[in-house]
């Protein structure tokens, strides 16, 4: 069972309730639950996206794109029925925020849907799980129910003559589903590859109907924004950036978590005073900031606020929100391998750039960490991923070259020390096996 | 439709099909969780599987077999009663995540995707499993275990080999 942890510079707006029984939908009533959509039904779309739009809030699933206009741009007349998709396929290595939100605050989820779906003018939203998350299906499953039984979906919600139900599903493996043209193909019932954009699925999604697709963390934050205030919410972050996130911090920490700290919290004192500092008083070698798709920074890099935006005039990204921490132990070469065989594992396949370019990533590296390179294999590497940048339909190329990119660059050191048969040089626990199939 | 032919499924997994088709705007919407239901029944995919689904659905084999080559969680041959699934990726790998899937194999006796002579306990080594603040982390089927060490390990396997193991479905 996850463990729940605490510090006193989080600000408990999205986490508020864990741990407090919530996922009992009376318990959940009790701490101001459902009242927000019943705000939003009586004052309206045009107040809910105007209230959006103010609160700063960009999409935690790793983007950053602002919700209230993601919502905006879905037409209000539409011959096609539109949806609201909740992306929950959570498969970022680094990233459990969402699993915490389905355990502990599931009707937070179901309210921010029914919410996105008034704004857009859905009748329908689809809660769309990863396939190794039955547990928190059966959670969502009887969360769902709970609401239905109460009369809070289903036909004529809370009086308002408006009809709304939730579907929820989990998918069955596959990273790539976690894009969200992909998670469309899906939730269809094909396999998850992606579809050229545009259209964009405010226009063309689901079914062929104007869709809106959030990540867990960003509709369970809905309802919270419409109680405080668009504007409340985004005085709690940094310029540009809205209200709070859930950060997890895992790796090399005294005390990993997930901890809920405000926008453009710094990243140095999240690791070092939230999370304790690197375990067993090791030196820091490197951050993985925003999950695993996200450039590595330096030990002596840190010292930036997590946002969107000052994360990325740092050279790397938000992401995720996943904070993973290596200490001077780790060989750098491996863990870039290590991340490189994630991404040629699930590449879909479907555009040449990706499947080629992560199996030859990994072929390159993994000869490289065992000696068998040459000087220049280097800067292959890097040439290889930089020419996958920006080639694909979905971002999965560059999740995958970017990384890569950040090692070569940042420790080449360690990546020159491998060279001319030696293979790696450090002394490390982690044993090798077969490469995953 | 199906229920009043002969089924490959239970009763109540019968039924439970019969519903979810209609819960969508297609039928097809359906495929994913059908055939993760249908493996957690029948223990695999089945051609007997490939087939009730597609007829189910109204679309044919041929389109059931390229979704199901699709997703990592779908198989075509049995596991073990018991599937223990190690993450190995980064986060679990810098807090001894090898090591947990190696002493697996030792104490299991079998590599990545084989299956013991019993039958009982088959392993992976599987991509993050959503479970990075609580590393090492595995699953047995859908059942979570996390902040792992070789000692507790034991204890879990051992648990699961006395029939005291946690069982979601």
């Amino acid at each position: 069972m996850p463990r729940l942890v605490s510090h006193p510079d989080e600000v408990k707006i999205i986490s508020r309730r864990f741990g407090l029984g919530a996922t009992d939908i009376g318990k959940y009533i009790e701490l101001d639950g459902y009242k927000a959509v019943q705000a939003a039904i009586s004052k309206g779309p045009e107040w809910i996206i105007s209230e959006m739009k103010a609160s700063g809030l960009r999409g935690r699933g790793g983007a950053g794109f602002p919700t209230g206009m993601k919502w905006s741009f879905v037409p209000k007349q539409s011959e096609k029925a539109k949806y609201v998709l909740v992306n929950g396929d959570e498969s970022e290595p680094g990233t459990c925020k969402d699993h915490l939100i389905f355990l502990y605050d599931p009707h937070a989820v179901i309210e921010g849907t029914m919410i996105a779906g008034i704004a857009i003018g859905a009748k329908m939203g689809f809660i769309y799980l990863r396939g190794e998350y039955r547990y928190l299906l059966k959670i969502m499953e009887k969360a769902v129910a709970d609401a239905y039984a109460k009369g809070f979906l289903g036909k004529n919600i809370f009086g308002s003559g408006v009809d709304f139900d939730i579907v929820t599903q989990t998918g069955a493996g596959a990273y790539e589903v976690g894009e969200e043209s992909a998670l469309m193909e899906s939730l269809e019932g094909k396999r998850g590859v992606p579809r050229i954009k545009p259209p964009f699925p405010a226009v063309v999604g689901l079914y062929g109907g104007p869709t809106v697709i959030n990540n867990v963390e960003t509709i369970a934050s809905v309802p919270h924004i419409l109680l405080m205030s668009g504007e409340a919410y985004a005085k709690v972050g940094s310029e540009r950036n809205g209200g709070t996130r859930l950060f997890g911090i895992s790796g090399h920490v005294e005390r990993p978590g997930v901890y809920e700290l405000p926008m453009g919290y710094n990243l140095k004192k999240a690791i070092y005073d939230v999370a304790g500092g690197v375990r067993g008083g090791k030196k820091l070698k490197a951050v993985v900031p925003g999950g695993s798709s996200t450039p590595v920074l330096t030990a002596d890099e840190i010292d930036v606020g997590l946002d969107f935006d000052q994360m990325g005039k740092a050279g790397t990204m938000l992401g995720s929100g996943g904070i993973v921490v290596l200490d001077e132990t780790v060989c750098m070469v491996e863990f870039a391998l290590r991340t490189i065989k994630f991404y040629q594992h699930e590449s879909c396949g479907w555009c040449i750039p990706c499947r080629e370019g992560t199996d030859w990533l990994k072929k390159s590296i993994t000869r490289l960490h065992e000696g068998g390179a040459v000087d220049k294999d280097i800067d292959n590497i890097r040439y290889l991923a930089e020419n996958m940048l920006g080639r694909t339909f979905c971002p999965l190329g560059d999740a995958a070259a970017m990384p890569t990119i950040g090692f070569v660059q940042k420790f080449r050191k360690e990546f020159e020390d491998h060279l001319n048969g030696r293979g790696c040089p450090y002394k490390h626990s982690l044993e090798r096996e077969e490469a995953l199939v | 439709m199906a229920t009043e032919k002969t089924t490959i499924f239970s009763p109540e997994l019968a039924a439970r099909f019969d519903k979810l088709v209609t819960l969508y705007p297609v039928r097809r919407s359906a495929l994913v969780p059908m055939l993760l239901y249908a493996q957690d029944e029948v223990g695999y995919i089945s051609t007997a599987v490939i087939a009730e689904v597609a007829e189910r659905i109204g679309i044919r084999e041929n389109d059931v077999q390229s979704v199901l080559s699709y997703y990592s969680m779908l198989r075509t041959k049995p596991a073990g009663k018991y599937n223990v699934q190690v993450c190995t990726n980064i986060s679990c790998m810098v807090c001894d995540g090898y090591k947990i899937l190696e002493h697996c194999k030792k104490r299991l006796g079998i590599g990545h995707k084989e299956v013991t002579s019993d039958g009982l306990f088959s392993l992976e080594e599987v991509e993050c499993i959503g479970a990075c603040c609580w590393a090492p982390a595995i699953q047995i089927n859908y059942d979570f275990y996390d902040e792992l060490t070789p000692e507790k390990m034991d204890q879990i396997l051992d648990d699961y080999k006395a029939g005291r193991g946690k069982e979601t479905v």
